[in-house]
């Protein structure tokens, strides 16, 4: 039995312990906010905080986190009022929006390693996380808002 | 009581309709079905229109009803439905904003509830084409403004004076000479027994008295929940004893399942059952390519069980298909005369007679959609019932064609459409939809089929590939007198007819037979190329490779003639008229011309204007260079200004792109800016990096490593957008498409300029190293 608390909660899993942490979290926690896009960590859908650091789902097993504290996007502000969250809204960044919890997700992990980060750390941070629609301007100008104040 | 409390209970509702015209379903869905006689509402009345559209001849045309499409509850909510597909372009908030806008409902009482499958009571569904806004602002205009007319009827009638004297403002009914007040909600009851308006006497607003629309100041309906996590995808669909399928598809197109060992699979933990699915024999329009299900109890458990599947496919007649190959032989026949589309005056003559011939041989290849969202559908049958969820741009498509794989009465089949992740033409199939119905069928309980990215990239419907090539012929003076393009590429419609070796009217209609030049010797030709793989739409289709040849061409020959690009594309367009090129039916993008022509005024227009905004001409360092590129696709008109830096080493760098767009009469201005922030993205990922390649009929690419796609740290630094002002009448055009064509060769031509390297093959790859 392994033991994982997720938002805050503690949430148990007898199975396979090498099931990747996506889908605990998606198909057997049904917390679908956390997003499935290549499961080789190579575009970065599937990010959620583990202690305080950006992790990829997808590559993580159940099992790696055990006894940790996971954030998912439903649990990173009560109120979905995470200034990340704000800023986002601010500058209406999403377009189809799939990407956009594994977007806020890295971002909301950069700033608390680097509360104010440049340009180019902005976009080197965020280069793990690809977005199809091309919405990198606005995620940009979003983390900066962020950064500065919401 | 409400003009509907909900759509979904009053199935039938639609024999209420006041039918004012028999619409003929002149396009087919997709390309194979036949279709029958369907009933449905004009758009209006040339008299009380400025324009019409093609919205008419889609299948199932256009319902114009506010009883189908609007609810005011007696709380004062109204309720307005979208009936098309969100992918990202902001339609599921722009198309009810029309309507809100019309019935003077305030936006912040409006809720937005999805439309299921069903064109026969909605209209027409099929969210692609770049069609949703041009099709329906309208429709959208004439369904408020039934509404509000129902609303000031009651309230005239409550109060008893005369409708005249009463008028919807912000969510309530005001009386002018008493002053009195009635708010939506209190007129919900009575508006929703009055008879419906006819549309010929309806009344628009005075577009000055807009509050929402073409101003952007409204976000979309599902932000909040995009950035919480609670916008529901697809994939997010789960229900009660839902069981987690992948599946193992045929490698090559066309392949069969030969054999399968279960065993290694079945030990997996979590898997539940290996099953075979059904194929369909190639080609075979939206059918699935059939394969080996795994069934478990979550989709990790699924994929571990697919990886151990033991799998033995006949690969059939595609077999051998090789990319190295077939690139040569596309080139091979594009040198050679093929079917002709297009012939104004005699090229032949005029090329050898020319001082000068410049040849291009342009060369792009398959492109995989790669949404973020892989396919993914959910689906329950029980007897002969059926019901989807499913992130589809072809809700009444999905319906279909579940009916017709399941052997069931279309009515039995209900199509929930969810957000879609992405969408990008892919999801115009529903292949997967259809997948998961063959299982839930099949398994007695409700299935979710997940497509891992490596499905999506192996065996998509991808973008075709294509040899492009142009032969410019100038005289003493320079001017070109003549102009040569062949086009050869495998077909769309060789996905659903077997020995299609010719480019369908639509795909010669996307910039090869449409070209817009003044030039006097015109030949446009089509050489044959037989498809090995499914080909599919792609956002913004055959405009791609076309955009790409004809615009670098333009570059080449400002190039040859030492020019400036801007002044050589000018002069090539030519003087403002109207382009009426000799082609026999030309396909304008299903719109009639004339509402919709080929308009070298407005094209010039949008060179001019970002050459203005985006400082055409202006000094840039070293290494730096600017590149320009304009294309008319989907009525719009798009140019697009890119400055790229390359370095030393040959890397390559977008400081800063300016586009200008002339889409007509517009919505949301914010989210024009978003798509054509996106298509610069899209079409820096397919000039960059995009290549689907095969090897012994087996795509070589399986994810984001070896498929790459652009990331936020080579995206480019600044991308500005200026939107040309409408004309008092000007009929909406295409958004979600046409900002990507004229992309990447407004990017060569910048690379050109900084380098002297002119790239005729993409993607760029590692050609810009030294």
């Amino acid at each position: 039995m392994i033991k994982v608390k997720i938002n805050g909660q503690e949430q148990s899993w007898d199975g396979d312990p090498d099931l990747p942490l996506l889908w605990f979290l998606r198909d057997e926690a049904g917390l679908t906010g956390t997003k499935y896009g290549c499961g080789q960590a190579l575009c970065g859908a599937c990010t959620v905080i583990v202690d305080k650091q950006a992790v990829r789902a997808c590559i993580t097993s159940v099992n790696d986190v055990a006894g940790r504290e996971i954030t998912t996007i439903e649990g990173l502000h009560p109120n979905g009022d995470h200034p990340v969250q704000k800023a986002w809204r601010q500058v209406n960044v999403p377009q189809c929006g799939f990407c956009q919890a594994g977007q806020i997700m890295q971002a909301a992990a950069l700033l608390m390693d680097n509360p104010k980060p440049s340009h180019d750390q902005i976009r080197e941070a965020m280069a793990g996380n690809i977005c199809r629609c091309g919405c990198y301007q606005r995620i940009e100008n979003a983390v900066h808002l962020a950064s500065t104040g919401v | 009581m409400n003009f509907i409390d909900n759509p979904r209970k009053l199935r039938g509702f639609e024999k209420n309709i006041k039918v004012e015209k028999v619409s003929r379903r002149s396009i087919l869905k997709g390309l194979g079905v036949t279709g029958g006689f369907v009933l449905a509402a004009p758009v209006m009345t040339r008299q009380a229109l400025a324009y019409e559209t093609g919205a008419g001849k889609m299948p199932h045309g256009v319902v114009v009803d506010p009883r189908v499409f609007v609810s005011v509850a007696p709380d004062g909510i109204v309720t307005i439905v979208g009936h098309r597909s969100e992918m990202g372009t902001g339609v599921r908030t722009s198309l009810p904003l029309i309507v809100a806008e019309e019935m003077e409902a305030d936006w912040s009482r409006v809720k937005v509830q999805q439309a299921h499958g069903d064109e026969v009571k909605f209209g027409n569904q099929d969210t692609d084409g770049s069609r949703s806004t041009r099709h329906y602002l309208i429709p959208m205009r004439q369904i408020g403004a039934s509404a509000r007319t129902m609303l000031e009827q009651a309230a005239a009638k409550r109060w008893g004076v005369p409708a005249t004297e009463v008028k919807a403002v912000n969510h309530e009914v005001v009386h002018s000479t008493s002053g009195r007040k009635l708010g939506f909600g209190e007129l919900a009851t009575d508006a929703a027994k009055e008879s419906v308006p006819a549309i010929e006497g309806l009344k628009l607003k005075d577009p000055k008295d807009f509050r929402y629309l073409g101003k952007g100041q409204v976000s979309i309906v599902d932000l909040h929940d995009i950035t919480t996590g609670k916008a529901h995808y697809g994939a997010d669909v789960r229900l009660p004893g839902m069981k987690y399928a992948v599946i193992a598809r045929p490698p090559v197109t066309g392949g069969k399942l030969v054999s399968f060992d279960p065993d290694a699979a079945l030990k997996v933990p979590g898997v539940e059952k290996v099953m075979k699915v059904q194929g369909w024999p190639w080609p075979s329009k939206f059918q699935p390519l059939g394969g080996v299900a795994v069934i478990a109890r979550n989709t990790g458990a699924a994929i571990k069980g697919r990886d151990a599947l033991k799998l033995t496919w006949d690969d059939g007649a595609n077999g051998k298909y090789d990319s190295v190959a077939y690139r040569k032989e596309l080139e091979e026949a594009s040198r050679k005369p093929g079917l002709v589309v297009r012939k104004e005056g005699d090229a032949d003559t005029a090329l050898k007679g020319a001082d000068k011939v410049i040849v291009g041989e342009y060369y792009i290849p398959h492109l995989a959609h790669v949404s973020m969202e892989p396919p993914v559908a959910v689906a329950d049958v029980k007897g002969d019932k059926a019901e989807i969820w499913a992130p589809v741009q072809s809700p009444g498509g999905t319906r279909e064609d579940v009916a017709k794989t399941l052997g069931i009465p279309e009515g039995n089949v209900t199509v929930n459409v969810t957000l879609l992740g992405g969408g990008f033409g892919r999801k115009s199939k529903c292949d997967f939809a259809l997948e998961a119905a063959l299982l839930s069928k099949e398994l007695g309980a409700p299935v979710k089929v997940q497509w891992t990215r490596e499905d999506d990239i192996r065996n998509g419907f991808l973008h075709t590939v294509s040899a492009e090539r142009i032969e410019a012929g100038l005289d003493k003076s320079g001017k070109v007198i003549a102009w040569r393009h062949r086009s050869v590429a495998p077909s769309i419609a060789s996905t659903f007819a077997a020995g299609t070796v010719h480019q369908a009217p639509f795909e010669i209609g996307m910039g090869l037979a449409d070209m817009p030049f003044e030039i006097a010797n015109i030949s446009c030709e089509n050489p044959e190329a037989a498809a090995h793989t499914r080909i599919g739409w792609f956002r913004s289709v055959s405009n791609i490779p076309r955009a790409f040849a004809v615009q670098s061409m333009v570059g080449e020959i400002a190039q040859a003639t030492g020019r400036d690009q801007k002044d050589m594309l000018l002069e090539l367009i030519g003087s403002p008229r109207i382009v009426k090129p000799n082609v026999k039916d030309l396909w304008n993008y299903g719109e009639p011309q004339d509402s919709y022509p080929i308009d070298t005024a407005r094209l010039r227009k949008v060179v001019e204007l970002v050459a203005e905004k985006g400082e055409w001409g202006r000094q840039v360092p070293k290494g730096h260079g600017l590149g320009i590129a304009v294309h008319r696709s989907f009525v719009s008109y798009i140019a697009t200004i890119i400055e790229v830096a390359v370095d030393d080493k040959g890397k390559l760098t977008v400081p800063r792109v300016d586009t200008a767009i002339d889409c007509g009469t517009y919505v949301n201005p914010e989210r024009i800016a978003s798509q054509i922030e996106g298509a610069a993205i899209m079409g820096l990922s397919l000039a960059k990096y995009g290549e689907i390649s095969f090897k012994d009929g087996k795509v070589q690419q399986k994810n984001f490593d070896d498929f790459q796609v652009v990331r936020m740290d080579d995206s480019p630094v600044v991308t500005n957008v200026y939107i040309v002002p409408p004309g008092p009448d000007t009929p909406p055009s295409g958004v979600g498409e046409p900002g990507v064509p004229p992309f990447a060769p407004a990017l060569i031509n910048a690379i050109f300029a900084a380098t002297g390297k002119r790239i005729r093959s993409l993607p760029i790859g590692k050609q810009l190293e030294a």
